[in-house]
């Protein structure tokens, strides 16, 4: 080796400068721009939700952009992994907030995400938006719901399956993987059920480890518990455990309309990739289709297909498709751009205000709207029955858009209390 | 085909087949469901041709609607229903959407229409679908007809079934309690259901003692099926541990490499199978049906090639340092899983069962034994006869034993120890590779595949004894049978902590497991 210890030297510090270059670069522009940060997971098992999420941000940033941007400033977005690692989101979400100085962002999609960055973004008050449908049972002053609440998910599927056009089914069981979303949400479910009259004998609540792929013994059982009754099967089995279930389901001849199964998590990113046949005539309810028909949603995917061209992400540039995280995602993001606009600044507690009541015609068809108070958009509700080609077809809608209940009126632990995020201390 | 036989079947109903109108059709297609299920009925009775195809066609989802206009999709092309011509269908068309109620009135109906079709078998096929689901009272005069115009006896017997059922609402007493002592021959869940529903509103206290009767026959048959379906899902299950296992009990059981790259090896097979497919259905489309038959030898070699490779660039260098291997392998195994993901992305990919895999033969009422299944305990069978046969009877496999057992007598005899090594390690990930392309046919197929079984294959080798292949044999098939009882009492989460207890505790009282390996090499 010819080089000295000197020239070594020399040649690290020119590196470490560089390194120190780059690292400010994003600075000597930071007054120009309002930062928003983006907390999705781009690696491990959740990546294969959340990435489109992020891909979604990314999208409508550009398009807020090329309408000249926000209070004459462009948006620019900061992207951080949290690699599926829930205390991971926590460190992240800090780094957005204090080394970035992002005015917002937008994140976490598991429940255990949330909770993780929670105490970060309460602490520090800054904002969150989170898309994803949950189990309730929380209501924080800095975050922005715009996924769906229970009662915007599963009690009105549920209500649907109990009518006769849902084939009126008498007995449930209640399946899912075991962990906090489904154990809540079929707690709320439990108890609504009961006050419809279903009694205890008629409810048969099952649980599964994560990853479980032998669903022989749980189908067969259901086909005995089918045998007492017209029985649905409400399902919060998580992410791919589904294809062994509803492939177990179809061997044994349990059919859809014999046996219907509606599921919470089966949504069309869920079903790329799975040989759809024995899924066919399931049930699953969302706020949002791909296959609904209005013009914002025509745009939507449009403006998606374009995108995801242009940009030659995996999967979507030869096959587009759209969800409701991404929908969420989508109405999230414009109604801050409104709300900042109104606010005519970025500061938390200005732009919390200025949420109250906003407007968006979302893809799914209704003007969406945030409520005044509980920080949870008003949603219709969709049942889509599976078809072969991976998408729904829409059997079913509410009437009209329905109001989160964050709270739930069906735990008893909920009574009294207040349908608005509780006052902060001002820090 | 369909529609010739569907015209067939339309001649022989009794009844003066009345032409459908345009208003019949579209009440049919277009409406509330209530409407359209009474509209049903109501041309049920008296079909003709164009209406059945008109039923047909809404069940397979080939009809669309305007708003002044009926379509019969067939090929791309539309026909009215009732005229039968051809006709241009306008952009603005819409898929007449059924939901699962329509659905389930559409196939009745169908169905008892097809009960007076010349063929036996499907009549056989009909009363089949009709005894499954629960049918509304309008059908009960056709039913009637066709009870009263069958003559084979089998098919009457089961029409009678129906009519049974039917007949348990009747207001007439006789008839109920003529219905509940039929009913008991039976042992269908759905006929249970009926019973069940009947016995909360009956009042007439002998009808409602036959009843009870008639139930405690059927609980008492499908009890059985439910016995028989336990041991089966534990055969199964124990079928697929087995061939996730049996590859390692070579690497590790007779070569003792821990390798933690076992599971890739499956999932390559996996993927192998996905390529395979996909060739059969861009090239092949006609054979698709057969596309396993060479995906399981694509499988073997492309997993035995990664596992020879593996072998002569890493793992053989390493023998007789397990922690080494051990951390070799598991670098391995990401980087494997890695390089899928890279070429084949990070989303699982379908993998389709072959027609002739889907279902499941009926073999009681509430047992229906899958046929991916059936063919996967077969296939474990013939694999492990394949291996034992190998290991036990052929020069390959008296060199591979006499390796592991001493290396260097074996070399003294003129074994090439390293070769063999290669050739042995080869197996056992081909093997592993069968293993993903028997996975693929009921679970996903994805990058993580491999992680899931992992834990579990190394479970069955420890626990049936390192080194002897009859031990993993029975450990697969003793742990498959116990998951399954203990899945059926205490719920799925709680049985795989209590099978985890039970080897942790299995172990500690025999640590080597089921069948110790007898001699001297024991230590080795």
């Amino acid at each position: 080796m010819n080089t000295t210890r000197r020239q070594a030297g020399k040649t690290l510090t020119a590196i470490a400068l560089g390194v120190a270059g780059l690292g400010l670069a994003p600075f000597a522009h930071a007054a120009d721009t309002i930062k928003v940060g983006v907390l999705h997971s781009l690696s491990g098992t959740m990546a294969i939700s959340e990435s489109v999420l992020k891909d979604t941000v990314l999208m409508t940033i550009d398009e807020i952009n090329a309408k000249g941007g926000l209070l004459g400033k462009k948006l620019e977005a900061v992207v951080v992994d949290p690699a599926s690692n829930w205390p991971l989101f926590a460190e992240k979400a800090k780094q957005l907030i204090d080394q970035d100085k992002v005015a917002v962002t937008f994140g976490c999609w598991t429940s255990v995400s949330r909770k993780s960055v929670l105490p970060v973004y309460e602490e520090k008050n800054a904002l969150l938006f989170y898309p994803v449908q949950y189990e309730g049972e929380e209501l924080s002053k800095n975050v922005f719901y715009t996924g769906a609440a229970p009662n915007q998910q599963a009690i009105p599927a549920v209500e649907y399956l109990m009518s006769k056009a849902g084939g009126g089914a008498k007995r449930w069981v209640l399946l899912g993987t075991d962990y906090v979303y489904p154990r809540t949400t079929n707690k709320i479910l439990r108890a609504f059920l009961h006050s419809k009259g279903v009694k205890d004998e008629d409810i048969d609540e099952k649980y599964t480890p994560f990853g479980h792929s032998d669903y022989q013994t749980i189908v067969a059982d259901i086909k005995k518990f089918a045998a007492g009754g017209k029985t649905a099967v409400v399902s919060t089995i998580n992410g791919d455990s589904n294809v062994p279930f509803y492939k177990e389901l179809g061997n044994a001849g349990l059919k859809a309309k014999d046996v219907p199964v509606v599921a919470f998590s089966v949504g069309e990113e869920e079903l790329r990739g799975v040989d759809t046949k024995p899924l066919v005539g399931h049930l699953a309810a969302w706020n949002y289709f791909m296959s609904i028909k209005s013009p914002a949603n025509t745009a939507f995917i449009k403006q998606w297909s374009d995108y995801a061209k242009a940009k030659g992400i995996a999967g979507h540039k030869d096959k587009p498709l759209t969800n409701d995280p991404m929908e969420a995602t989508y109405i999230g993001i414009h109604m801050w751009a409104q709300a900042v606009k109104k606010a005519g600044s970025t500061d938390t507690d200005k732009v919390i205000a200025a949420m109250a009541g906003q407007t968006f015609p979302a893809p799914s068809g209704i003007t969406s709207e945030m409520d005044p108070k509980n920080h949870h958009l008003h949603k219709s509700v969709f049942i889509g029955e599976i078809k072969a080609d991976g998408q729904f077809n829409v059997v079913w809608k509410t009437p009209g858009p329905v109001k989160a209940e964050p709270w739930s009126p069906f735990i008893p632990e909920n009574k009294g209390k207040k349908d608005e995020p509780a006052m902060m201390a001002k820090k | 085909m369909r529609w010739i036989l569907l015209s067939l079947l339309a001649l022989v109903l009794v009844a003066p087949a009345r032409a459908l109108t345009p208003a019949q059709a579209r009440s049919l297609v277009a409406g509330e469901v209530e409407s359209r299920v009474a509209a049903l009925n109501a041309v049920l009775a008296t079909a003709d041709d164009k209406t059945v195809a008109l039923i047909q066609a809404l069940s397979d989802d080939a009809v669309k609607i305007t708003d002044s206009a009926v379509f019969v999709m067939k090929d791309g092309k539309g026909f009215d229903p009732v005229t039968g011509a051809e006709k241009p269908v306008p952009e603005t068309a819409e898929d007449v959407v059924n939901n699962n109620e329509m659905r389930s009135e559409l196939d009745a109906a169908l169905a008892s229409i097809k009960l007076f079709a010349p063929d036996d078998k499907v009549r056989a096929e009909a009363v089949k679908t009709l005894a499954g689901g629960d049918i509304g009272e309008a059908k009960l005069p056709l039913i009637e007809k066709a009870f009263a115009k069958e003559n084979v006896p089998s098919i009457k017997e089961a029409i009678g079934r129906v009519r049974s059922a039917m007949l348990l609402g009747s207001a007439d007493k006789s008839k109920r309690l003529d219905a509940a002592n039929a009913l008991g021959a039976t042992g269908t869940p759905a006929t249970k259901t009926l019973l069940l529903d009947r016995l909360k509103v009956e009042t007439e206290p002998d009808v409602k003692s036959a009843v009870e009767a008639a139930l405690r026959q059927i609980e008492a048959r499908l009890a059985w099926g439910e016995r028989l379906g336990v041991i089966f899902t534990g055969i199964s299950l124990g079928s697929i541990l087995l061939l996730v296992a049996l590859g390692l009990a070579i690497t590790y059981g007779l070569m003792g490499v821990i390798n933690m790259a076992h599971g890739e090896l499956m999932m390559i097979g996996a993927y192998a199978t996905y390529v395979i497919q996909n060739l059969f259905r861009s090239l092949l489309p006609g054979a698709f049906e057969w596309y396993l038959l060479l995906a399981i030898p694509a499988s073997f070699l492309a997993a035995a090639l990664v596992g020879a490779v593996l072998e002569r660039s890493v793992i053989r260098w390493l023998y007789g340092r397990p922690l080494e291997t051990l951390l070799a392998t598991w670098g391995i195994s990401l980087v494997l899983q890695q390089a899928v993901r890279s070429l084949f992305g990070a989303q699982n990919v379908p993998v389709e069962n072959p027609a002739w895999l889907s279902g499941g033969v009926d073999v009681m009422s509430n047992l229906t034994l899958p046929f991916n299944r059936l063919a996967i305990i077969a296939f474990a069978v013939l694999v492990l006869a394949g291996v034992s046969a190998l290991i036990a009877r052929t020069r390959l496999g008296l060199f591979v034993r006499g390796v592991t057992q001493n290396r260097k007598m074996a070399a003294c005899m003129g074994v090439n120890t390293a070769r063999i090594d290669t050739y042995a390690f080869a197996l056992g990930s081909g093997i592993a590779g069968l293993a993903g392309c028997a996975l693929s046919q009921v679970g996903n197929v994805g990058p993580d595949l491999g992680q899931g079984y992992i834990v579990d294959s190394f479970m069955v080798v420890v626990l049936g004894g390192v080194g002897q292949l009859a031990g993993t044999v029975y450990a697969a098939v003793g742990l498959g049978v116990l998951n399954k009882l203990l899945e059926g009492w205490q719920g799925a989460v709680l049985a795989k902590i209590m099978v985890l207890v039970f080897i942790v505790v299995f172990i500690q009282k025999r640590p080597q497991g089921i069948f110790a390996m007898k001699g001297r090499s024991a230590e080795a």
